[in-house]
């Protein structure tokens, strides 16, 4: 139902790939495509002290591709997330954006982390600052855009996602749906490579999910680079290109959403569907 | 490609991390001993360090009064626990006080605000001389009255006034979601305070209460004005009989040594209660 708008880059369609994928990864699969991979993690493992939350991920994302996490909570896509945008440090493994290692201790981490926006679950706005400020502080601060120049972008940011008005309001004044397309708008504010974004509508009241939903879909449609762990599952058939089912740390199944929400092989997959539509959720 | 067998990408990335927090341990010795080495040419090449040393760090001087100073140090010890104690309990019941609400608890909530205000405005030393000598010029008894207690009161009311500030602190960090939870189980406000809000709040103020503690700890010395034979006044006797100063670095010393326990377990418990309010921040 929805008409994704293609860039001229992304070739939207998904090679067939492994049905299903074992748990042993011995070879990080390569890229599915051959050159446009922005965010490419191979055999990805991390642990907290003993437990072992991911046990050998690989993952890519290529230019304008939407991939979204699904599976139970505790299944490791927050964790997923975090570790990509080097937010959390691995245990073993690699993660690639734009082809250089991001997992090397010798890199800046914080220039790394400025290449992503992160938008989170409970929106982790600046509660001292407005709106605007919230947007324009990493352009100032990190980008070194120009004041001026900052807010008049976040200006034009704010309107995109709706909230013209709300530019001099503090975070507490906001609703969560609007607080988290503010939070959204500061993600994008740096324009990031890769868009990472953990369970953003899990916070929200049922009647503010669509509205949050809206503006990532419209921002797939532009073209931008998502990593996201949902839900929303009616969300991840209609807007993600591809969909990756993690299961207790490791990919269970992927694929096109059609194919793995649709008609899931593995009995993990299926299970888990079935007690997502119990709860009304597909 | 789990724990126990890390691919040797992950051990080339851990000899990289365990290389360069060797090098960081190194540069922070280096640097110490620099800065050490420094500070100490800088002070003994001054023109009056001879002088200086023979005055203030005379190791037989320091011998022979350190005896009576661990006394006087004895009796600083025993005032610290009872003031510790007592300053608790009378900060937290002020603390709780001036959180009543209604207009019934007026009375008590402008008493307990003027007793902070009062109390936590008046310096230490002028506090000391009133109770210290005001109290015993209105002759309640014809004994003489210890000014070990009196000056132990006045330490108690100074920094109950202070202390019950970070106790009511601590009571209205803890969200109102809580205090509205208790009541929802029908428990009442004072047993909503004593059993919800109060555990939480004394466990998020422990390590400003431990920084106040160490503050107390060597303002007990202060009592020494009023005449009892504490570490200080023992410091001082000391120093008149031997014309040196030699007794008042022993007396810091010792309390430094003092305040050092509590000082890391204000740092264990800051990092404690750090690690249990901000899991999942990492950076």
């Amino acid at each position: 139902m929805i008409r994704r708008l293609r860039s001229s880059t992304g070739d939207g369609s998904m090679p067939p790939g492994p049905a299903a994928r074992d748990t042993s990864l011995d070879l990080p699969p390569g890229p599915r495509r051959s050159d446009d991979v922005v965010l490419d993690v191979r055999g990805l493992v991390k642990a907290y002290d003993d437990a072992e939350v991911l046990r050998g991920i690989d993952l890519t994302v290529a230019e304008h591709e939407v991939v979204t996490l699904i599976g139970s909570s505790g299944s490791g896509k927050s964790t997923l997330l975090r570790c990509a945008g080097v937010l959390e440090p691995i245990s073993d493994g690699q993660i690639l954006l734009d082809g250089q290692d991001i997992s090397d201790p010798r890199i800046d981490a914080d220039d790394v982390r400025a290449r992503f926006g992160v938008v989170f679950q409970a929106f982790n706005l600046f509660p001292h600052m407005t709106v605007l400020d919230n947007i324009t502080l990493a352009p100032r601060v990190v980008h070194g855009v120009a004041p001026k120049e900052a807010r008049q972008r976040a200006h034009a940011l704010l309107s995109r996602v709706g909230l013209a008005d709300k530019a001099d309001a503090y975070p507490d004044r906001l609703s969560g749906g609007q607080q988290q397309r503010a939070a959204i708008a500061r993600a994008i504010a740096v324009e990031p490579r890769v868009l990472l974004l953990d369970e953003i509508t899990s916070a929200l009241d049922p009647e503010l999910v669509g509205e949050v939903l809206a503006l990532v879909r419209e921002l797939a449609a532009g073209g931008a680079t998502i990593l996201m762990a949902t839900h929303e599952m009616g969300f991840a058939k209609q807007v993600a290109d591809h969909v990756v089912f993690l299961d207790q740390g490791v990919v269970c199944e992927e694929g096109p959403p059609a194919r793995v929400l649709g008609e899931p092989t593995q009995p993990r997959t299926q299970e888990f569907l079935r007690r997502v539509i119990d709860a009304g959720r597909l | 490609m789990s724990l126990d067998h890390p691919t040797p990408l992950e051990l080339s990335r851990r000899r990289l991390r365990a290389g360069r927090s060797r090098r960081s341990t190194l540069t922070a010795l280096v640097s110490t001993l620099v800065f050490a080495t420094v500070l100490y040419l800088a002070v003994t090449s001054a023109p009056g360090w001879p002088r200086t040393q023979a005055t203030f760090l005379n190791p037989q001087v320091a011998w022979d009064s350190l005896p009576k100073i661990l006394e006087g140090l004895w009796l600083n010890i025993r005032v610290l626990a009872v003031a510790a104690v007592a300053t608790l309990v009378l900060a937290l019941v002020i603390a709780v006080l001036r959180t009543l609400r209604g207009p019934v608890f007026l009375p008590l909530r402008l008493l307990a605000t003027g007793f902070v205000d009062l109390f936590r405005g008046i310096p230490l030393i002028v506090l000391l001389y009133l109770i210290g000598f005001g109290v015993p010029a209105l002759r309640f008894t014809d004994e003489r009255i210890n000014p070990v207690y009196l000056g132990t009161i006045a330490l108690v009311l100074t920094y109950a006034a202070y202390v019950s500030e970070v106790f009511r602190a601590g009571i209205d960090s803890v969200h109102p979601s809580q205090r509205l939870g208790a009541r929802s189980l029908g428990l009442s406000y004072g047993q909503s305070m004593k059993l919800v809000v109060l555990p939480q709040a004394v466990r998020r103020v422990t390590p400003p209460l431990l920084n106040d503690f160490v503050a107390m700890q060597k303002d007990v010395g202060l009592i020494s004005l009023l005449g009892p034979l504490d570490a200080v006044r023992a410091a001082q006797i000391a120093s008149q009989s031997t014309f040196n100063f030699t007794p008042y670095v022993v007396a810091a010393l010792l309390f430094v040594l003092l305040s050092v326990p509590t000082a890391r377990a204000a740092d264990w418990a800051a990092a404690r209660a750090a690690r249990r309010e901000q899991s999942g921040a990492m950076l």
